[in-house]
């Protein structure tokens, strides 16, 4: 696909993600038709992703996730299913293995009982996992398949066929998952301090003179304070995600380019392509694990009075 | 790179994964391996038993075998007592039996002596009564003389 394209357009149609939406009536489309009434469809330009607005859904993103975290409920679960606690064997010992890593993890970062987190650090260690997994795969194998393939079977230009195979490095995908766990945060927040609690501590801390003429005109410092690092929470969580596998994904894509570039430029990538991809390993457990580690520890911090009972006094 | 719906479908998507999990793999999982941990703890302290049993059992057994040796020693003992005593019993007879059968023929063969002694006493009387029956030519009466010739003889 690069040979007609320019690099910059082959970068471009790397991150534009399969998106389906609704375009308005009176919309120019990428071929220069004319919407007579609004349609929901799949954008064939990046430019008519933009323009569907908050209303779409990318169903490369959506398709991949959910794909790989059925993958890995199956395995577990049957892996579970089967499991007897006689002598592990094969695929049993490695899920025991994965299952006593995450217990051991949990335990140590999180102390108070809730029967929830250990398997949401689990779920969200494999399933990040093996998203970000992706990413080792040839940039080019699965989109160019499934480009050919959506145009042998509906006659689609197979150059307006977007699609991305690494879910975590669509921004909606990774701020998804953070936003779910801020979710879970202010749950249990509110579940073991109760709502009082929880607005005391964005309001009473960190500062706090004990006199309630004092305290009032505290209130709006600590709110801004507290607030900004009650989303930060989640908004790092997401971005670091996001941004180191964006940034490995965004490699891999320029040194696919290099491929073009004659013969030395073959070698040279294929030297590239195998050294970052050896790196890359590495780094897409690290934010597998870091994601897991860091979830954890805000659900400690959900669950944790000490602070609250250390400044009341 | 469009913030869009894909967002809320990832937190949906997030949540039913976590839940799938925690009801379905997570307790059977920890449970198999807590089982696990339970049968290994009572396989070892079931091992450290079954040595201190076997520590036990072989101590006794020493104590045993020492016993029967000693009590074989015992036997033996006794036995070769036993066979001396029943040796020097049969040697007792033996000689007894030796000094009877010997007594016996002493007393046959001074019987048989004196029987020769006899015969050869009678046969002496009459050889000296033919004796002097010829020395002296005359008819001696044997009977007259029945008496000396018997002091005779018993001189003999």
């Amino acid at each position: 696909m690069a040979a007609e394209q320019t690099a910059t357009g082959y970068i471009q149609h790397h991150l534009q993600n399969l998106a389906y939406g609704k375009l308005p009536a009176g919309y120019t489309r990428a071929d220069g038709t004319v919407l007579s009434e609004s349609t929901w469809t799949i954008a064939h330009s990046s430019q008519e992703a933009a323009d569907m607005g908050f209303w779409a859904v990318h169903l490369d993103t959506l398709g991949w996730s959910i794909g790989l975290g059925l993958i890995f409920c199956l395995l577990f679960a049957r892996a579970a299913r089967k499991a007897t606690a006689g002598v592990p064997t094969g695929f049993q010992s490695f899920v025991e293995l994965v299952t006593e890593f995450i217990d051991k993890t949990v335990k140590d970062t999180f102390p108070h009982r809730n029967s929830m987190v250990a398997p949401m650090a689990l779920t969200i260690f494999v399933w990040v996992f093996l998203m970000n997994l992706m990413d080792l795969i040839p940039v080019d194998w699965l989109p160019l398949a499934f480009a050919h393939g959506t145009s042998a079977i509906t006659g689609a230009d197979p150059h307006h066929v977007y699609f991305k195979v690494v879910p975590t490095t669509d921004l909606n995908a990774t701020l998804g998952m953070a936003l779910a766990v801020f979710a879970l945060m202010i749950c249990f927040s509110v579940k073991e301090k109760g709502l009082l609690g929880f607005v005391k501590e964005l309001t009473l801390h960190p500062f706090h003179s004990g006199k309630w003429y004092i305290d009032i005109f505290l209130i709006p410092f600590n709110f801004l304070l507290e607030a900004v690092s009650l989303i930060a929470k989640p908004v790092s969580l997401g971005l670091r995600l996001f941004g180191n596998l964006y940034a490995g994904e965004m490699i891999f894509i320029l040194i696919a380019i290099v491929f073009g570039v004659g013969a030395l430029g073959f070698i040279g990538a294929g030297l590239l392509q195998m050294g970052w991809a050896i790196f890359h390993i590495l780094v897409i457990t690290l934010q597998a694990f870091v994601f897991m580690v860091l979830t954890t520890v805000y659900m400690s911090m959900a669950h944790d009075r000490e602070e609250e009972h250390a400044h009341d006094q | 790179m469009n913030i869009n719906l894909t967002l809320i479908g990832q937190s949906i998507t997030f949540f039913a994964f976590v839940w799938f999990c925690w009801k379905y793999v997570w307790p059977a999982l920890l449970g198999v391996m807590q089982e696990r941990e339970q049968k290994i703890a009572t396989g070892l302290q079931e091992a450290e038993r079954a040595g201190k049993d076997l520590e036990l059992a072989q101590r006794k057994a020493a104590e045993q075998l020492k016993e029967a040796k000693a009590q074989a020693a015992e036997i033996i003992d006794g036995a070769n007592k036993r066979a001396n005593q029943i040796v020097d019993e049969a040697k007792e007879a033996a000689r007894s039996e030796g000094d009877r059968l010997k007594a016996a023929a002493q007393a046959e063969i001074e019987q048989e002596v004196n029987r020769a002694k006899e015969q050869l006493r009678s046969r002496i009387a009459a050889l000296s009564v033919a004796g002097a029956e010829k020395i002296l030519s005359v008819n001696i009466d044997a009977k007259a003389h029945d008496d000396m010739i018997e002091k005779l003889a018993a001189e003999l």
